[in-house]
């Protein structure tokens, strides 16, 4: 069984080039276009890891990374966090929100995936 | 008729009443919680003016004379309303320099003279004691009427020990030293009497209301009726004209007379003076006492005609007193609670009197009269000796006793000859005398101790001589044959017709011959002396009271102080407590005459002393008491113009870095205030460059991770590659737009935009906007209406800007009309002043917080799928403002937005650059 990837993300270009990415790299891809979807899911279909975009309409992923870290039956759930901003708050602030990684955007297809699969145990 | 016990339980019960607000009133103020620091209570704490002479013998007055009792309350309306000022003035210099009664204030301006001072106290003492005894006469005869039937005589002899009034006397003092001497702190305001003041003003004028409305609307069909039946009968008739009782000869004279008497007595009378001056509590009070008072006299007047006739008219020549009227009218008809009322409000005007007046009075005796005596004695002069607060308190309670008895003697001996006016105008006309001492000590620098002990003397035995005299002698005291004849029978020295001044009545003939003695020895003598120089230091302190702040008061005293020697001093006087809190609070600036050494005082401490002592003993006794404790050196007239001169000298160079030190903290503030300005633009620019940096990213990623996948797998499908190829020039796009915005945005902003102002019509213009984006309305599937008035609005601006703005509104709305049914209304509505444009979608709406910020720099709405860049706004705001327009949003959430633009007629004047060549730029926004 594949492991599940949620991609939270509003910029419909960039969720295309993500999931086209996740699925080629073998996993199943789930998309949420805002912040309160993407929880949403989250709460329901339990994925092994979200791509969450800082930036979002609704919540914002910051909101969406704290909610998650703080209801206790999503301890499973890891999170890397994208974010185009780059200031080195932006950063210091996701990761004092608990998200597992960070990536800034615009990043390299490379890496990501890289990142991806040492975090899910590189297996698909 | 009441029985006599009940009579007095009810005025004891009253009495208690009083006690108990004057109690209630202290604690308020012990506990910083003043009921006192009221305009309205200072207000009516001053009509403690009316006394029982206004009660029962206003009455007794309209009785016999008509409107004569009115220039008693003329007098004082028009002081309060002309002459608020010289209160205030008064108000400000007992502040200043503690003063607490009228001796005080006249002794401490002419050099603190102990003589002054006693010599005040002394006319005083002698001019108000037969006002006390009028206000035992009105309390006794009062009580007499109400405890006696009415066919019985209360004329019975009784020897002195029998008679109530004496006991009334003793009463009455008792209850006044429980109330004005009860604290060993002598120096600070009676709260408690001056709120038991205010009550009994209130008291007594509704008493004397209701007592009118039960006389002309219980006894007469009101004021008409009475003034009708009055003007029916012959004699009464004479009472409602102008010239009434004889006194048609020298009317204006005595009107004029009276008034001003009145004036003067209500500014120096002693309760007067301790009510307005010593007990008030913020100046500003006065504001309002300066029509509240004149209003209550009003009122406490208005019935006092119209009970007078009805009094005669009802009574007939039976004889009733008509001072006693008031009581006399309900007790008849039967109306005994109401009488009782009556009796009680009397008991208030007369109690207010004795207490106020004995309290000052006893104030000065002790400070003026006792005090000095006392300091010629070894025993009190010595720098030894324990705390003497007690034994003040003693000396004042003994005056007290004393001042009332004396009252009563009067009462005794001379009370019964008299109407209870007639004694009152004595008093007034004695207080009068301080008149000119006063006055001139306020306004005028020239003064002299000499002078006023000249006046004071001249004013007071004119006084005895014209009017004292001839009272007595009237009483049958004395021979009246040097009132008929002229002592030893010369005729021109008879004194109600000095030097042969005939055609005045006796009241203005002595108060012509007593104020006109007064005034020319203090002006004469005054002008013929030299003031010392403490007297010169004074007037200077006295007159321009006003021009100096507390710290630049020149401190006129030189000498060598020693710090334990003042102490023990200010204990003795004011005890250990407060002699404390005087040395705790050490002074403020430097003054003159500091001394470096230790253990020794600078001049403005020892005369902080002086002035603390002052409040409690009198400035004359302090003056004395300071001398003797500490070394000084003789003051002349050259030190205190040197030390004026210090003074002044010291308060312009303070005056200065005053200045300097104000204009400094504004340039602290400028400063301040231009580095927040700074920080704020600091936050702005970096807000800026995160938006920039991320609104550039965010395209970049889309075609960074394209490419690097196109790049890594050759065996994408030729679809997806043609899908992400498509996507990668949209995105490219975008990007050349953004930074196209990002250099119009700062080009405009920087003022070096382009213009192009052409005529040119905006029906055309919006059209072409309208058509250039019409298509993708259609791919939406919908609406887009323009609605114009006239085919054609000429304006002057640059036609590719106003396509921009148009565009960016229109495709703004785009974003946000729903899938279905969407619909934009553009409407252009022509003015005198300019042309309005309005793009109205039916979309979601702008939340109210969200509408001002939408103009900002990369403000994006939460709500938008579909995304700007996020400086089509604010890059069109900027364009409107340019031609001098302006652009706004009205939405109401949940039914849609309407962007609006205003472009003025004139705008073409603020676009002066000469056209050039400019760089193509995108200037839509189609895509999101």
């Amino acid at each position: 069984m594949g492991s599940k990837i949620l991609i939270a993300d509003d910029e419909p270009n960039i969720v295309i080039s993500l999931e086209y990415l996740m699925r080629r790299e073998g996993y199943e891809v789930e998309v949420a276009r805002d912040g309160d979807e993407a929880l949403s899911m989250i709460q329901r279909d339990r994925p092994d890891l979200v791509l969450l975009d800082a930036m979002m309409p609704g919540k914002s992923g910051f909101e969406v990374c704290q909610a998650v870290r703080d209801d206790d039956r999503l301890a499973g759930t890891q999170i890397l966090m994208l974010t185009a901003k780059g200031r080195e708050t932006d950063v210091a602030k996701g990761k004092a929100l608990g998200a597992d990684a960070y990536i800034i955007k615009p990043f390299s297809t490379r890496e990501l995936a890289e990142k991806v699969r040492s975090m899910l145990g590189n297996e698909p | 008729m009441l029985s006599a016990p009940l009579v007095i339980f009810t005025a004891f019960a009253y009495l208690v009443l009083l006690f108990a607000i004057a109690w209630y009133a202290d604690q308020r103020a012990a506990a910083g919680r003043s009921i006192i620091a009221s305009p309205w209570v200072y207000a009516l704490s001053i009509a403690v003016y009316a006394t029982a002479w206004t009660y029962f013998g206003s009455v007794g007055r309209a009785a016999v004379d008509g409107i004569w009792f009115l220039p008693i309350y003329l007098g004082p309306t028009l002081a309060m309303i002309l002459g608020w000022v010289v209160v205030r003035k008064m108000i400000r210099i007992a502040r200043t320099y503690r003063i607490t009664s009228v001796a005080d204030f006249i002794a401490s301006r002419y050099g603190k003279s102990p003589l002054i001072a006693g010599l005040v106290t002394l006319i005083t003492v002698v001019g108000i004691v037969p006002y006390i005894a009028l206000q035992l006469k009105a309390i006794s005869s009062g009580y007499a009427i109400m405890t006696t039937s009415p066919g019985e005589s209360s004329l019975v002899e009784v020897s002195w020990w029998q008679d109530s009034t004496l006991y009334l006397a003793l009463a009455l003092a008792g209850f006044i030293m429980l109330f004005g001497t009860r604290h060993l702190d002598m120096t600070e305001r009676h709260e408690g009497m001056v709120a038991a003041i205010a009550f009994e003003s209130l008291i007594k004028l509704v008493a004397f209301l209701a007592v009118g409305l039960f006389v002309v609307y219980g006894l007469f069909n009101g004021i008409g009726d009475v003034y009708a039946q009055a003007m029916a009968d012959a004699e009464l008739a004479k009472l409602l004209r102008f010239d009434t009782g004889g006194h048609a000869d020298y009317i204006f004279s005595q009107w004029f007379a009276l008034i001003l008497l009145a004036m003067l007595a209500f500014l120096f009378l002693p309760r007067q003076f301790q009510i307005m001056v010593v007990e008030n509590v913020d100046e500003r009070h006065l504001k309002r006492a300066v029509w509240v008072f004149p209003v209550y006299l009003l009122l406490i007047n208005l019935f006092v005609l119209p009970i007078a006739l009805a009094g005669l008219l009802f009574f007939g020549d039976n004889g009733a007193n008509p001072d006693l009227f008031v009581l006399s009218l309900p007790l008849v008809t039967g109306q005994e609670a109401l009488a009782l009322f009556v009796f009680i409000g009397g008991l208030s005007a007369a109690t207010g009197m004795v207490i106020v007046e004995a309290i000052a009075v006893s104030t000065m005796v002790c400070n003026d009269l006792v005090m000095p005596l006392l300091l010629r004695t070894r025993r009190f002069r010595g720098r030894q000796g324990g705390d003497l607060t007690r034994l003040l308190l003693m000396i004042r309670r003994l005056a007290i006793v004393i001042l009332l008895l004396l009252g009563y003697l009067y009462f005794y001996l001379a009370g019964e000859a008299y109407a209870l006016v007639s004694i009152g105008l004595i008093s007034f006309a004695a207080v009068a005398q301080f008149a000119p001492a006063a006055l001139g000590g306020m306004y005028w620098k020239g003064g002299t101790r000499a002078g006023v002990l000249a006046g004071l003397c001249a004013g007071f035995a004119f006084w005895i001589y014209t009017l004292m005299l001839p009272s007595i002698a009237k009483s049958g005291w004395m021979s009246t044959d040097f009132v008929d004849l002229g002592p030893f029978g010369l005729a021109w020295l008879k004194p109600e017709q000095f030097l042969g001044l005939s055609g005045l009545d006796n009241l203005t003939h002595s108060l012509f011959w007593s104020l006109f003695a007064n005034i020319g020895a203090f002006v004469g003598v005054s002008l013929w002396t030299r003031p010392a120089a403490r007297e010169a230091s004074q007037a200077l302190l006295f007159v321009d009271v006003y021009n100096r702040s507390h710290d630049h008061q020149p401190v006129f005293w030189q000498g060598r102080a020693r710090i334990e020697d003042l102490k023990l001093l200010a204990t003795r006087f004011l005890g250990p407590k407060r002699a404390e809190q005087l040395f705790e609070a050490r002074p403020g600036p430097p003054g003159q005459g500091a001394r470096p050494d230790r253990g020794y005082a600078d001049a403005r401490l020892v005369q902080r002393v002086e002035t603390q002592l002052a409040g409690a003993i009198g400035s004359a006794s302090a003056r004395v008491m300071v001398a003797s404790a500490v070394e000084e050196e003789d003051l002349g007239l050259e030190d205190v113009m040197r030390i004026l001169d210090e003074a002044s000298q010291l308060r312009v160079h303070s005056r200065a870095l005053e200045d300097k030190s104000r204009s400094l903290e504004q340039a602290t503030r400028e400063l301040r205030a231009a580095n927040e300005e700074l920080k704020s633009l600091d936050r702005l620019k970096d807000d800026f460059m995160s938006s920039v940096t991320h609104e550039l990213r965010t395209p970049l990623t889309s075609i960074r991770a394209l490419t690097e996948m196109m790049l890594d797998d050759e065996d994408m499908p030729n679809e997806q590659r043609q899908e992400f190829l498509a996507i990668i020039v949209t995105e490219t796009e975008r990007l050349s737009r953004l930074v196209g915005q990002v250099l119009d945005m700062a080009r405009i902003e920087a003022g070096h935009a382009d213009w192009h102002s052409t005529e040119l019509d905006l029906t055309e213009v919006v059209g072409q906007a309208v058509n250039s984006i019409r298509g993708r309305f259609e791919e939406k599937n919908a609406r887009l209406e323009v609605h114009t008035e006239r085919p054609s609005l000429p304006i002057l601006a640059d036609r590719d800007r106003l396509v921009q703005v148009m565009l960016n509104l229109l495709s703004n709305a785009l974003k946000f009309i729903p899938e279905d049914g969407g619909r934009v209304d553009v409407q252009m509505t022509d003015s005198e002043r300019g042309i309005t444009v309005t793009v109205a979608d039916n979309g979601p709406g702008i939340a109210p917080e969200e509408q001002p910020r939408i103009f900002e720099k990369f403000h994006q709405l939460d709500e938008g799928r579909q995304r700007g860049s996020g400086l089509g706004l604010p890059i069109s705001r900027q364009i409107v403002e340019h031609f001098g327009g302006r652009m706004w949003v009205e939405s109401t959430p949940g039914e849609g937005a309407r962007f609006s633009f205003f472009l003025p007629r004139t705008s073409g004047a603020s676009a002066p650059e000469p056209p050039s060549g400019r760089p193509a730029r995108e200037r839509n926004e189609h895509h999101g």
